[in-house]
């Protein structure tokens, strides 16, 4: 790593004009953010630890009955505080990584990160969620704009997530088991007003919503419903040593298969 | 340089630290405590597993800088005041939970955590909590062991 000085804020006011500094950067739980600055692939002049700062921490009901959730609270709470309002994110957050990760991890981080294999993204965009930042407010379909790529501006600061809670849902997560990472995996949300069907892990362009998917289980909420569909296109899906285009265009759909036959 | 105090093993330390310097590194380097292993380096392996706050932690994806005014607990703080093995250990020892020993240290104090949370786990329980701590050696079966027994359950049927 190169040398860098941390600051500890413990407000959002304060972390907000640390970042405003030339070469300064956002730390949340740093499970993405350390090893990438153990292999110098960012060399930021000043860290801003997000982690002493209360006000973006914690799962609250808010007043719209949307599930609220601090952008600086750890996936391991999100597994255990949402569990009794949101059971398909709250199980999405226990999956990811291993204790250790989860203990440190946080929303805000794996969100402003954007990983195309990501989880968060996927229960974010199928739950319709809106991104809370210290200056605006971003909806999931505007937020997600590519691999790492998102609406956030420079210093910008994820301070909360709302989640619509949807009537049934599920994340099927077919495990990477080297990374811990999705293979591939597939977020369904039944609302009373339409499904939604997010995918990460399977598009060079990140998480995307499958509109074929979601037009049909709209109709008829069933796994049939999906087996009578073709898988989404090879064409612009990740190709690795873990596997092809079309075994990830393949994977699509038997996850989102499985998770409508699994959706509580 | 900032000046960075906690309490490591119920003991208080403090020391100067960068920015950049890892909780582990401070504890192996700057403590002497070189029973915590960085097997990786990458946050993959969990043989840096100590307890921050009581909670499992990877010491090389941590700044010690952070963990000013933290409890901190390693290995060397797993061992009975009269400096025979915990329980966890002895059950490691007894099981052959181990081979070279290497990611041991991760393995019992990510064992701790666990059974802190789940003191009756189940053998599946045990195994997803162990998601990310790496053995080369044993091929996991003894480790599941050792953490049943250390739980006071019957191993006769784990990993069989
Ligand atoms: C072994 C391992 C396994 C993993 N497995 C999975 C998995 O299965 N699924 C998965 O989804 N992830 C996985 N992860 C990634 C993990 O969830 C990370 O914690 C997460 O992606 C980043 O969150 P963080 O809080 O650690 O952010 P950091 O690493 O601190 O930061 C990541 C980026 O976000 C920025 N940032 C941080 N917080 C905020 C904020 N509140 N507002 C704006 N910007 C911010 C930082 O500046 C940085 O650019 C794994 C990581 C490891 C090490
Ligand atoms: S050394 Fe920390 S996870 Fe491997
Ligand atoms: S005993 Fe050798 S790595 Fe586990």
């Amino acid at each position: 790593m190169y040398a860098f000085e941390i600051e500890t804020p413990s407000t959002v006011q304060d972390a907000v004009a640390a970042l405003k500094s030339e070469g300064a950067q956002a730390l949340g739980g740093g499970h993405t953010l350390i090893p990438t600055l153990k292999s110098r692939l960012a060399a930021p002049e000043k860290l801003v630890a997000l982690s002493g700062i209360d006000e973006i921490k914690g799962v609250r009901m808010g007043d719209d009955s949307r599930l609220c959730i601090g952008g600086g609270t750890t996936h391991a709470t999100v597994a255990a505080e949402a569990a009794g309002h949101y059971p398909g994110l709250a199980r999405l957050a226990s999956l990811i990584g291993d204790p250790a990760v989860r203990n440190r991890g946080t929303i805000g981080g794996s969100l402003a990160n954007n990983d195309p294999s990501a989880c968060y993204p996927a229960g974010t965009l199928a739950s319709g969620a809106t991104i809370v930042t210290n200056a605006r407010e971003i909806a999931a379909d505007d937020f997600f704009q590519g691999m790492f790529t998102t609406a956030l501006d420079e210093g910008e600061i994820i301070t909360e997530v709302k989640f619509p809670i949807p009537e049934k849902s599920f994340y099927a997560k077919m495990l990477q088991p080297a990374s811990r990472f999705p293979l591939t995996a597939v977020f369904v949300a039944k609302f009373a007003d339409g499904v939604r069907v997010a995918v990460t892990g399977a598009s060079e362009s990140g998480v995307f919503r499958w509109a074929e998917a979601e037009a049909a289980l709209s109709s008829d909420f069933s796994k049939a419903a999906v087996d009578a569909l073709s898988a989404p296109p090879a064409d612009g899906m990740i190709g690795d040593i873990h596997g092809t285009p079309e075994y990830r265009a393949h994977l699509v759909k038997v996850m989102t298969g499985r998770a409508v036959e699994n959706a509580a | 340089m900032t000046k960075v105090s906690m309490t490591v093993n119920g003991k208080t330390v403090s020391g100067e630290v960068e920015g950049r310097t890892l909780l582990v590194e401070f504890l192996r380097e700057g403590l002497g405590l070189t029973g915590t292993h960085v097997g990786c380096d990458t946050s993959q392996c969990g043989a840096c597993v100590v307890h921050v706050n009581g909670e499992a932690t990877k010491s090389c994806t941590t700044f010690a800088s952070l963990c000013d005014g933290a409890e901190v607990t390693t290995i060397e703080g797993m061992a009975n005041p009269d400096g025979s093995l915990g329980k966890i250990q002895q059950a490691f020892q007894d099981h052959h939970g181990l081979q070279c020993g290497f990611c041991t240290p991760g393995m019992v104090m990510s064992a701790a955590a666990l059974l802190k949370d789940n003191p009756k786990p189940t053998e599946a329980e045990v195994r997803h909590y162990l998601d990310g701590n790496i053995c080369r050696c044993t091929g996991y079966h003894n480790i599941v062991k050792a953490i049943m027994a250390a739980s006071g359950q019957d191993v006769s049927i784990a990993a069989e």
